[in-house]
């Protein structure tokens, strides 16, 4: 009996792949993700600009036969969520082509399939028990916790770096403008005393 | 159902064994690839990696290589190198934070033979898990022998630990921020407040100079 549970359970190898990754994407460049999925998968896809430039990014995601199934040009964050029809490579890409300058941090989310069951044995169909159930939606509330969390530290993320960056401005911007005044004071000094010593000699010269 | 050793340890294996198709991306030959990963401190984190090379001959993607290597540096927030370590073509890396902030983890390949890439790419598959997604729970349920409802028990106060550990460093960050803006915020108060100074002493100074100057040369 035990040995037929097990290899059972191991016929359902679809297990889940979740990855987070924030990258860096260079300006100019173009950065792609491949995923291979099987037919009738459902994944989501987040994505979030935390730092550089106006905080935007294209993205687009394909499937394996090349149709566009997601397409957004400068967002700064955006959810996909799509159930596959064919087995193959899917990817994603996100581009920061249109900007010169600046090089952006982009945060991904990419989820696929069901998640991984704690003991291979524990996908069976039999009903679970009052405390197993409990256990199972205190485990989904806290991952939409878990996943809360993570979206604010993106958006604190954010808004420090907007807030650092200004710090540093104001320094520059102020340092800037008041050696400007400096030279632009001298400078009139300067520009009207040379004014006047011309008139003095011409006034000289015809008297 | 108490598990037993050996049921547990088949299990295991074949969880090991069960494939994973993470996500996967190309790189250059002399290209590093960093990815951040923001953690609170006493997180552990787990990289797997597995890398393919283009085969020119058959068309594809060879499954191994051998003589193929990654190089895998890991930074901690004050940019200190926590980790930097050659890896084979598959490799696992792991760490634990001591500080928490952003870290840095950077792959660039090495390869022995030069000529295997030839202008082609590398494939790398990249698996980076963190905090509770870390534990191997059929390892765990072995190891100190618990029910299927103490595992689940556990898991959930993993979960809550690092939920825990995630507002301690919200907490941190929040305070970084504020002296951020605050700090923003008194040297906006004090330029503007030297700026406008310094426009009055320049102001009185010209005017002063002008005055002698025009008096010196006999116009007032």
């Amino acid at each position: 009996m035990r040995s037929l549970v097990l290899c059972s359970s191991m016929l359902h190898v679809i297990f889940v792949c979740s990855t987070e990754l924030t990258f860096e994407l260079p300006d100019n460049d173009k950065q792609c993700f491949y995923e291979e999925l099987e037919s009738g998968v459902k994944f989501d896809i987040d994505f979030q600009v935390i730092a550089g430039g106006n905080y935007d990014v294209d993205c687009f995601v394909t499937d394996p036969i090349n149709n566009v199934l997601y397409q957004e040009r400068k967002k700064q964050y955006d959810s996909f969520s799509h159930t596959t029809t064919m087995k193959g490579t899917y990817k994603v890409c996100f581009s920061n082509e249109f900007s010169t300058f600046s090089h952006k941090t982009v945060y991904l989310d990419f989820r696929a399939g069901e998640e991984r069951p704690l003991l291979p044995d524990m996908n069976r169909d039999t009903a679970l028990t009052q405390m197993e159930s409990a256990c199972l939606s205190t485990h989904e509330i806290l991952k939409v916790v878990s996943d809360s969390q993570t979206w604010y530290r993106l958006r604190e993320a954010h808004d420090r770096i907007r807030a650092e960056d200004l710090h540093e401005r104001v320094s520059f911007w102020s340092m800037g403008e008041t050696l400007v005044l400096f030279i632009v004071s001298v400078g009139q000094v300067v520009v009207l005393r040379s004014l006047f010593s011309d008139k003095k000699g011409s006034v000289a010269a015809s008297t | 159902m108490m598990l037993t050793v050996p049921h547990a340890g088949i299990i295991i294996l074949f969880a090991w064994l069960s494939p994973c198709n993470a996500l996967y991306f190309h790189i250059g030959e002399t290209e590093k690839k960093c990815f951040i990963e923001e953690i609170p401190d006493e997180t552990m984190v787990i990289g797997k990696y597995r890398t393919q090379l283009w085969d020119k001959q058959t068309g594809s993607f060879l499954p191994a290589t051998p003589g193929l290597g990654m190089h895998v540096e890991i930074k901690d927030p004050d940019t200190k190198i926590i980790l930097s370590r050659q890896y084979g073509s598959d490799g696992r890396f792991t760490f634990t934070s001591h500080t928490p902030g952003e870290h840095q983890i950077c792959l660039h390949s090495n390869s022995t033979k030069m000529a295997l890439f030839a202008g082609g790419k590398l494939r790398v598959h990249l698996d980076i898990q963190v905090g509770e997604h870390t534990n191997n729970y059929p390892e765990i349920a072995a190891k100190d022998k618990l029910t299927e409802l103490q595992l689940r028990a556990r898991q959930l106060l993993d979960q809550v630990e690092q939920i825990q550990k995630e507002q301690n460093y919200q907490r941190y960050r929040e305070e970084r921020f504020r002296m951020t803006s605050e700090s923003t915020n008194q040297r906006v108060l004090w330029w503007s407040i030297a700026q406008t100074v310094i426009l009055i002493i320049t102001g009185i100074w010209q005017m002063k100079h002008l005055k002698s100057f025009f008096e010196a040369k006999k116009l007032v």
